[in-house]
């Protein structure tokens, strides 16, 4: 690109600016109520994880098959409504007295073990998975390189799911019951905080960005992953059986949104409209971090989730209350980010 | 053009020819229900949708950010002018008119200097990202959206009350859509136009014959954004409203099949999709036979997912494709490759494809 001279690092100062600028803003509102910023950052940093579960299965398939799976937030949605049905069907036990009471809504009527909890998270994420793998077979496997009609057919896909999804599940808020034998929550830094969103969700996504970090660098699987990242044809021609591999990383991808699907829909809700908010949500991760990379995914999870949080809050000066113009912010990320590194921080050239 | 037009060619004026025809006098023919509900409705969807294969086509830039843009210039305008909701600031309809698509123009500009450094692939889902925010932004903001939309907005004199007379609003849309579209075939003819055809075809090369890459293809976008916009006022004057609802994901994706029905890379496809999508929209309904929960009356989005994907695994030239291998059976076309086709070949999605690799 052509600058005038010393302009060169005008995007990186302007970024560098906006960093610091936002640090002192925070510090300043950060520094009034203590308990309160605990409890913003905390619910930054759960909603980062929540989106970094998304966006790692997005961003891997990504990667390896420069495959834009536009379907991903449908999949997402579909494997929270999956969770819901089956503990629905197989775990709802009526506790005693009359399930008539109208005051607590929720559910609280019904009890729900261990099992109550996992059996459906495991079987959601297992339906999902199959589902990717079926999607891309019959419909991703035979186009590979076509990549606009690639994710042409994903949005149609989607649009179809979501349909469905609203036929059957209807438009009511639905959410997936964590066990009842869970603490609904934790005291942190004198912070008063749920138990799910805090313990289980984060600890699922370091569990998944640990198990992904060690399946790409430590596995033969995540080698060829690699290798085919960078080379498709000649990781084929060694003789590497790349269908089955990228059909293996099209279940983990699919898992993955499964997965987050169900954490999503026991730590907020589920309901017609989720699937274009997480389509969303990975799309400005992965646009953010670096399209195909892990880590880069991690820190543009991060930074979504803080930003959206603090953003909800801290937008108000004196009088003039800001906060529905939220969304900006996230716009903003986008923008400084896109200015300094046009394809995201961690993002090569493909 | 010096050529004797082929015989093809000439069917392909007829039809044209004979389409204009038929909408110049459709208010003699048709009903005034069939007149507004299909024909006026498929002629400003048809300008969305051919703002997004002006940028498909002739910039190789696939945006899925044009109902963003033309979210920009509906509601601009429609909080511009008295409403219900809204600032309703009660601007003069034309002042609001021409203020609405100079900030959706503006708006583009914005947008297509943030997403115009990415390509391909890249390039959709920053647009379609961009276009998602401006939803998620009228969504919050209820000061400019009211809540649940703004109502019956003040219209120019010029179109009168569409819903008791739909004739002036469908000649309005008609002349806009004829002005869009020669507007473009007129743009792509100027140094601009080929210069950005020539970027679509070729970036490396034009950019070291020393054309500023990111440059042209920001303003291809504000230009695709302002068509957009012109788009996005119609919507407001033939629907009387618009609400966050009508700017959201759904839109962007209907759009998006109204322009790859009619054929991404032909400028005249938008209009045929847009027909087929505004009778499908509207007849479909009825004889949709009920199939459990899965189809029926209710279920139109699945219907038109459905027929998306058919035609995205079949024939990725859309309508106007199919017309065209038809036409190659009819006779020879009149020599020398269209400059509407699109870089790789006339039936290939190419532009992401040959971009990323």
């Amino acid at each position: 690109m052509e600058a005038l001279p010393g302009t060169q690092n005008l995007p990186k100062l302007l970024g560098l600016a906006a960093a610091l600028l936002i640090v002192g803003w925070l510090l300043v509102k950060g520094a009034g109520d203590v308990k309160q910023f605990t409890r913003v950052t905390l619910n930054g940093l759960t909603l980062s994880a929540l989106f970094f579960v998304v966006a790692s299965g997005f961003t891997l398939i990504f990667g390896l098959m420069r495959v834009v799976n536009m379907a991903h937030g449908s999949l997402y949605l579909l494997g929270g409504y999956l969770a819901f049905e089956i503990q629905k069907a197989w775990f709802t036990e009526e506790s005693e007295g009359l399930n008539l009471s109208l005051a607590s809504p929720t559910g609280s009527a019904s009890e729900y073990g261990l099992f109550g909890w996992l059996v459906p998270l495991l079987l959601a994420c297992l339906l999902i998975g199959v589902l990717g793998v079926v999607i891309q077979q019959l419909f991703l496997r035979w186009n590979q390189g076509e990549d606009l009609r690639q994710a042409l057919i994903t949005i149609a896909i989607s649009v179809i799911m979501a349909d469905q999804m609203l036929a059957q599940f209807g438009g009511i808020a639905k959410d997936v019951k964590p066990p009842s034998s869970w603490p609904e929550s934790i005291t942190l830094f004198g912070v008063q905080y749920g138990f799910f969103r805090l313990v289980v969700v984060t600890g699922a996504a370091l569990a998944i960005g640990l198990f992904l970090w060690w399946l790409i660098k430590r596995t033969r699987f995540g080698l060829i992953v690699r290798a085919g990242v960078d080379d498709r044809e000649m990781v084929s021609a060694l003789g590497i059986n790349i269908p089955i591999v990228f059909a293996a990383a099209f279940f983990i991808g699919a898992m993955l949104a499964g997965f987050g699907g169900v954490l999503g829909g026991t730590m907020l809700a589920l309901e017609p409209g989720e699937d274009t908010s997480f389509l969303l949500s990975s799309l400005i991760v992965v646009i953010i971090g670096g399209m195909g990379s892990l880590g880069g995914a991690a820190i543009g999870a991060l930074l979504l989730g803080l930003v959206d949080a603090y953003a909800d809050v801290y937008l108000v000066f004196g009088d003039t209350d800001l906060t529905n113009y939220s969304i900006l912010l996230t716009f903003a990320l986008l923008i400084v980010v896109l200015a300094v590194r046009p394809l995201g921080l961690y993002g090569r050239p493909a | 053009m010096t050529q004797r037009l082929g015989r093809a060619d000439a069917i392909s004026w007829a039809l044209v020819a004979v389409a204009l025809l038929v909408l110049v006098f459709a208010p003699l023919i048709f009903t005034n229900f069939f007149v507004s509900v299909i024909l006026t409705k498929a002629l400003w969807l048809g300008i969305a949708a051919a703002s997004l294969i002006f940028l498909a086509s002739y910039a190789g830039m696939v945006s899925l950010g044009q109902v963003g843009m033309y979210a920009v210039a509906g509601m601009m305008f429609a909080n511009l002018v008295a409403a219900d909701g809204g600032l309703d600031a009660a601007w003069n309809p034309w002042i609001a008119t021409v203020a609405a698509l100079l900030l959706a123009t503006l708006a583009g500009l914005l947008f297509g200097a943030v997403a115009s450094r990415s390509e391909g692939i890249y390039f959709l889902m920053i647009t379609l990202a961009l276009g998602v925010i401006v939803y998620y932004f009228f969504a919050q903001v209820t000061q400019l959206s009211g809540f649940g939309g703004v109502n019956s907005p003040e219209l120019p004199a010029l179109v009168g009350n569409p819903g008791d007379d739909p004739v002036p609003l469908f000649y309005v849309t008609l002349a806009a859509s004829v002005l869009v579209f020669l507007g473009i075939r007129y743009l792509v003819r100027t140094p601009f136009g080929l210069a950005m055809q020539g970027l679509r075809d070729e970036p490396d090369r034009m950019r070291a014959l020393g054309f500023n890459v990111t440059l042209h293809r920001t303003l291809a976008f504000a230009a695709g954004a302002f068509i957009a916009g012109v788009a996005g006022v119609l919507s407001v004057w033939y629907n009387q409203r618009i609400s966050p609802g009508s700017i959201a994901l759904g839109q962007t994706i209907d759009i998006l099949v109204i322009a790859v029905i009619g054929g991404l890379y032909r400028l005249e496809g938008a209009w045929v999709g847009a027909i087929f999508f505004a009778l499908l929209d509207n007849y479909s309904r009825e004889y949709t036979p009920n199939i459990g929960e899965v189809l029926g009356p209710e279920r139109f989005n699945t219907l038109i997912g459905v027929i998306f994907l058919v035609i995205i695994l079949v024939s990725p030239g859309g309508l106007v494709g199919l017309w065209e291998k038809a036409r190659e059976r009819i006779g020879p076309s009149s020599g020398g490759r269209r400059s509407r086709a699109g870089p790789a070949g006339e039936e290939e999605l190419a532009p992401g494809g040959s971009a990323v690799s």
